[in-house]
């Protein structure tokens, strides 16, 4: 690729993963780690459009202020259901679940995740959930919220609630799965040397998310489960007519939908720690501290959940220590963002692709992340809780976080999924498109939430237009950043140059094994002797075969 | 691995390509079923700490609705699991042993006693309809409208009179008033009843087909002392289901037994 | 171009210069460490770039920098929940003697109802430099009062009372938002908030056609459902008496003791079995489903209103006695004060003309 050590052109291994066997069966009924990453990516990759097609819709319903394009029952279920399709089977799945299923096994040295059935069964029942939750959406759609609050989604809405409860229910199962299978491998199948103290970032990341995803996950399902009795049944767990405390039911799911934030943005920094090295050329700045603070995050994460209840009618003491652990989770985060900026620091910097998503990536959950802050103080909480800044917040940490890193790990890795490069070119305006796209979209958001607007709105008082005129401006330019990538990442499936075990000149056992890998992941089981990210030691290519 | 794999003498037909080795293979499975365990004790932990809210703020309702169900048949159950748990223990032992008679049988008891506890609940569930003490409703309105019964028959009313009948461990000082509302919130009680015991009614099914399957399994003569891992697993998971039981019956059949509260 | 893009709102309560205040100085920090690590990585962007000469520094950490790191922001995070938590509780301790007005909402509007009897739908009129303590409830699903010029929110639950509470203070019209998605039409559910001086305010209270105050609702609703049956200030009463029960602590059959409050006695109207007064019987039916959430609060500001205790001494098992009078917040006094602030309210309007609403002052939208 870049200097003078690619003399020799690379060829496509003969056989690889992909064309180790053909033909339908042998892809739904693999056990390869890789090919059940692929049938996740696309998966995801239809509820990802399908989500952003939801988004566009509402923001072009929301260029003008008296709700002009849809009906309000319409336009609640579009962000109901933008909502559930892009966090559940879309933000948990995206890294994890595509880019992790691709990767921890042979980042830790293994041929396989320890449970390679358990993984094939984890995405058969993504897609049992994923056909409930479209059966839901045909039908009629959900418009309770993604949040489904009770007891207005176990008593007062008439639409399909139980079948999309039983839709996550069961993409909730799927996420506990490959949870599982991720720590077991974490913890049993590293390769001779691959000691904690060597495993990458991106695989801390993926087994501090597994945590979350093992212990979190259950906890919705028993809270959806409890809403669907209660909506099919009509007995009193959440609804107060009934003797039941609706507030119990916000306990008990941002009991595991804010550590479910976590599971969305984790990954995404190990992904940005991978590239972040690489495209400097340097050993990460502060390996245990970032590889600690994940942990620190996914523990942290579980106490702090009534932030999203300060106004909910929780008692005051409650509420202040809620607000002081909230803190507690903005510490690492921070210590993350300044490991990375100082990884650069003397570096041999290359602004590729992956590169690009990473630093964008780094400014925007800056943002997403101080603006935390925000909310977790309690006086200011009150006057911009459920309010559009809260909207912006999230979106600056899933989708300028998570989707930006999702974004740079797929470029990142596609010559190992691939075997092919991606045009550069493009690759690069996209990434920039995508960057000013999102900013013009979101930031509006922050001022909009603080004048008061609130969320959830079908209509709105005229003086916001401006703003949402400005924000769906920027979604426009944002879907072309999307789309762009889809387009030239099917052109290299074919066009592609070819990429070589190595493009990048990356450390790490990925690069060590061609691209793409054979099915076993490698042709002989790897002994590790280096530290990870030892970019400075044998100067250029780190090669074995 | 390439050193250990010259170490093991032979390639067992049980060990799965992503493992080097036997001990790799179970020492894996086992940690995989702990931490599947885990997932499932913080699934019935968030059900449990539903039911400790609900049963703090209506403490008389629960006391009145657990009196209403039967301790008897509550403890005659415990004692099948507990004697199932046993069976299962030994058929992991007799499939270390590589007894492969034993372990047929022992699986066998193990899934006699599961159905049995599986009858037992579903005579309890009959004695449930047959008092009209179904929570909710589909059609209908009010506590108590399935298969014919209505808010007007028996089924609050039995509740109530209950509450007041020293015979049924009740309190005659308790006004008819107060009895009829605390009856109508047995309701809740109810509802957690079934969804805790049905829960776990689901985990024992669940159970009894990894048991069918490791029956057949058994019988083929798979499980001696080189493998067993999958017996083992099954009976982790076989304790684990008898473990929740332990906690559901003092939680539901044992509140203040001996009076009423209010 | 500035007035068409409003970039801040009005602040139109003692609370909103705080609450901006805090939010100054977050916005200032964000901006500051945000520029901090655009402007590091562009830095070491254009002058660590890759160039054939050069080759990587390798650095392994530092330990001193970690601590920098993360010693400086738990500081800040410190200060800023500190600021933050005292705005809040200052936010969730009701005033003392306030302007008490009730809401009630249901999908999809804001009922308001004043203490002289005075109803509103969607509108709110407050009077300026004056505490106001809204107490609500909702009919059916979770709503939540918004009033972002205010900078108060509260999410209004359908099975207890709530408050929030503002000193309202530039005369104006406001908007009134629910922020918590309730249903279809959520997003009209609003309304203005129209903040009066405190003569607009008297004047605009006599205007209405209000069937008389709040309290005396409650005592038409007392009687029509049969309260006064048993809850009588004599010996031979069922219930107990209610005179001078609001606020003190009463003692229970299983020996707690309980405020009565707002919540106690809506509890004991729908639940009454739930909390029974020592010395008596649970004999009272419940009325959930036959009183509606308005008499409830009709009801509770009856009881409110009667006479302390010591003017009807002849039935002795009645609760307050039961509580040494030491215990007990000097709830009476402020009885007093705010049934004075209410006849004075009730006398200003005799004097001004009937019939008209005052024009609002300085109206807020152009």
């Amino acid at each position: 690729m870049s200097t003078a050590t690619a003399i020799v052109k690379p060829v496509m291994p003969e056989r690889h993963y992909l064309n180790d066997n053909y033909g339908i069966r042998s892809w739904l009924l693999t056990k390869d780690h890789k090919r059940i990453a692929i049938l996740y990516l696309f998966s995801i990759s239809f509820f990802f459009l399908l989500g952003g097609i939801f988004a566009a819709l509402i923001r072009l319903h929301l260029l003008t202020p008296n709700g002009e394009l849809f009906q309000a029952d319409t336009y609640n279920k579009l962000f109901t259901m933008h909502g559930v399709n892009m966090v559940f089977f879309f933000l948990i799945p995206s890294v994890p679940a595509v880019l992790g299923n691709f990767l921890m096994p042979i980042m830790v040295g293994a041929k396989d995740l320890a449970f390679p059935k358990v993984n094939l069964l984890s995405w058969y029942i993504y897609m049992v959930g994923a056909t409930f939750s479209l059966i839901a959406m045909v039908s009629g759609g959900v418009d309770t919220g993604w949040t489904f609050y009770a007891p207005l989604s176990s008593g007062y809405l008439r639409t399909h609630v139980i079948a999309m409860a039983v839709g996550i229910l069961f993409a909730g199962f799927s996420s506990i799965f490959t949870g599982l299978n991720f720590i077991v491998t974490v913890h049993r199948m590293r390769a001779p040397g691959m000691t904690w103290g060597r495993l990458p970032l991106f695989v801390w990341a993926n087994y501090a998310a597994s945590l979350i995803m093992i212990l979190g996950t259950p906890v919705l399902a028993i809270t959806l489960i409890l809403l669907a009795l209660e909506r099919g049944f009509h007995i009193g767990i959440f609804d107060p007519k009934l003797g039941g405390d609706p507030v119990l039911f916000q306990h008990m799911f941002w009991f595991y939908s804010h550590p479910a934030v976590y599971i969305m943005i984790l990954p995404g920094m190990g992904v940005v720690s991978e590239i972040v090295t690489c495209f400097s050329r340097k050993r990460v700045f502060g390996y245990s501290f970032i590889a600690f603070s994940s942990i620190a995050i996914a523990v942290f994460g579980f106490v702090v959940w009534a932030h999203h209840m300060f106004v909910a009618g929780i008692s005051v003491y409650s509420a202040l220590v809620f607000s002081l652990l909230s803190y507690a989770v903005a510490i690492p985060s921070a210590v993350k963002v300044f490991n990375w900026t100082a990884t650069m620091y003397k570096g041999s910097v290359k602004m590729d692709t992956p590169m690009l998503y990473a630093v964008a990536f780094i400014g925007l959950f800056t943002i997403g992340g101080l603006t935390g802050l925000f909310l977790a103080a309690l006086g200011l909480d009150v006057h911009v809780h459920d309010t559009y800044f809260v909207i912006a917040h999230f979106h600056y940490v899933m989708v300028g976080g998570m989707v930006t890193a999702y974004m740079g790990g797929l470029h990142f890795w596609w010559p190992k999924l691939t075997g092919r490069m991606y045009p550069e070119a493009p690759a690069k305006l996209a990434a920039i498109v995508t960057f000013i796209g999102f900013n013009l979209t979101f930031f509006p958001q922050f001022i909009l939430g603080y004048l008061g607007m609130p969320r959830r709105y079908w209509a709105y008082p005229p003086e916001f237009q401006v703003l949402n005129v400005l924000s769906t401006a920027g979604a426009s330019i944002l879907s072309v950043g999307f789309i762009l990538p889809l387009l030239y990442f099917l052109y290299s499936l074919k066009y592609g140059e070819v990429a070589g075990d190595n493009p990048w000149q990356a450390t790490g056992l990925e690069w060590e094994t061609s691209s793409p890998p054979p099915t076993h992941n490698f042709h002989q089981i790897p002994v590790v002797t280096k530290e990870p990210y030892a970019y400075g030691e044998d100067a250029e290519v780190p090669v074995v075969h | 691995m390439s050193t250990s794999q010259t170490t093991t003498t032979e390639h067992h037909p049980a060990l799965a390509h992503q493992f080097d080795s036997m001990e790799q293979q179970q020492d894996a499975s086992t940690f995989g079923m702990w931490v599947f365990l885990l997932t499932e004790i913080m699934m019935f932990g968030g059900l449990f700490t539903a039911y400790l809210i609900y049963r703090l703020k209506y403490y008389p309702a629960f006391v009145a609705g657990s009196t209403s169900i039967s301790v008897g048949w509550g403890f005659a159950n415990t004692l099948v699991l507990i004697g199932s748990s046993f069976t299962m223990a030994m058929a992991v032992w007799a499939a270390q042993k590589g007894y492969r008679k034993s372990q047929v049988w022992l699986l066998l008891a193990t899934m006699v006693l599961g159905a049995a506890f599986l009858g037992v609940k579903a005579k309890e569930y009959y004695d449930k309809w047959d008092e009209c003490h179904i929570p909710g409703h589909v059609i209908g309105k009010g506590f108590n409208t399935w298969g014919g019964c209505s808010v007007t028959n028996k089924s609050l009313g039995n509740i109530a009179e209950e509450i007041r009948d020293p015979k049924h461990h009740g309190n005659p000082n308790i006004p008819e008033g107060a009895a009829e509302q605390t009856a109508r919130q047995t309701e809740i009680f109810f509802s957690f009843y079934f969804a805790m015991t049905g829960l776990h009614a689901f985990h024992m099914v669940i159970g009894l087909g990894l048991l069918t399957w490791l029956l057949l399994r058994a019988r083929g003569g798979e499980f001696g002392p080189s493998y067993y891992t999958p017996v083992e697993l099954g009976g982790l998971y076989w304790h684990f289901v008898d473990i929740v039981w332990i906690f559901l019956f003092p939680l539901l059949y044992l509140i203040s037994r001996h009076q009423h509260g209010v | 171009m500035q007035s068409n893009i409003p970039i801040f709102p009005e602040q139109a309560s003692s609370m909103a210069a705080q609450v901006d205040s805090l939010y100054l100085f977050l916005v200032l920090i964000t901006t500051f460490f945000s520029l901090l690590i655009a402007i590091l990585i562009l830095i070491f962007a254009i002058k660590y770039r890759r160039t054939p000469e050069r080759q990587a520094e390798q650095i392994h950490g530092s330990t001193l920098l970690e601590i920098i790191w993360t010693v400086i922001p738990l500081g800040i995070s410190m200060v800023i929940f500190v600021w933050g938590a005292v705005i809040y509780y200052h936010m969730e301790r009701a005033p003392s003697n306030p302007l008490e007005i009730y809401g009630v909402g249901k999908q999809w509007m804001w009922k308001f109802q004043h203490p002289n009897g005075q109803r509103e739908i969607n509108t709110l009129h407050v009077p300026t430099g004056r505490d106001v303590k809204v107490t609500m409830i909702s009919q059916d699903v979770i709503h939540s009062f918004f009033v972002p010029a205010f900078r108060v929110k509260q999410d209004v639950l359908p099975n207890r009372y709530v408050f929030t509470w503002f000193r309202a203070t530039v005369p104006g019209t406001y908007h009134l938002f629910c922020s918590q998605y309730c249903g279809t039409k959520h997003s009209g559910m609003v309304g203005d908030v129209i903040v009066m001086t405190p003569d607009d305010y008297s004047t605009w209270l006599a205007s209405g056609k209000a069937e008389g105050s709040l309290a005396s609702l409650g005592e038409k609703a007392f009687q029509q459902y049969g309260c006064t049956t048993c809850h009588r200030p004599d010996s031979g009463a069922r219930g107990p008496n209610l005179q001078g029960l609001f606020g003190r602590p009463v003692r229970l059959v299983d020996n707690r003791v309980v405020l009565a409050d707002d919540n106690y006695i809506r509890e004991s109207i729908l639940e009454p079995n739930a909390k029974v007064v020592s010395g008596f019987q649970s004999i009272m039916p419940t009325f959930r489903g036959v009183v509606s959430e308005d008499e409830i609060i009709a009801i509770t500001e009856y009881i409110k209103h009667l006479a302390p205790q010591e003017a009807n001494p002849l039935n002795n098992r009645s609760t307050p006695t039961q509580i040494r009078d030491s215990e007990v917040p000097n709830i009476q006094q402020q009885n007093m004060q705010q049934e004075k602030q209410q006849q004075e309210n009730k006398q200003q309007p005799q004097k001004t003309p009937q019939g008209t609403r005052p024009a609002n002052p300085s109206g807020k939208k152009p």
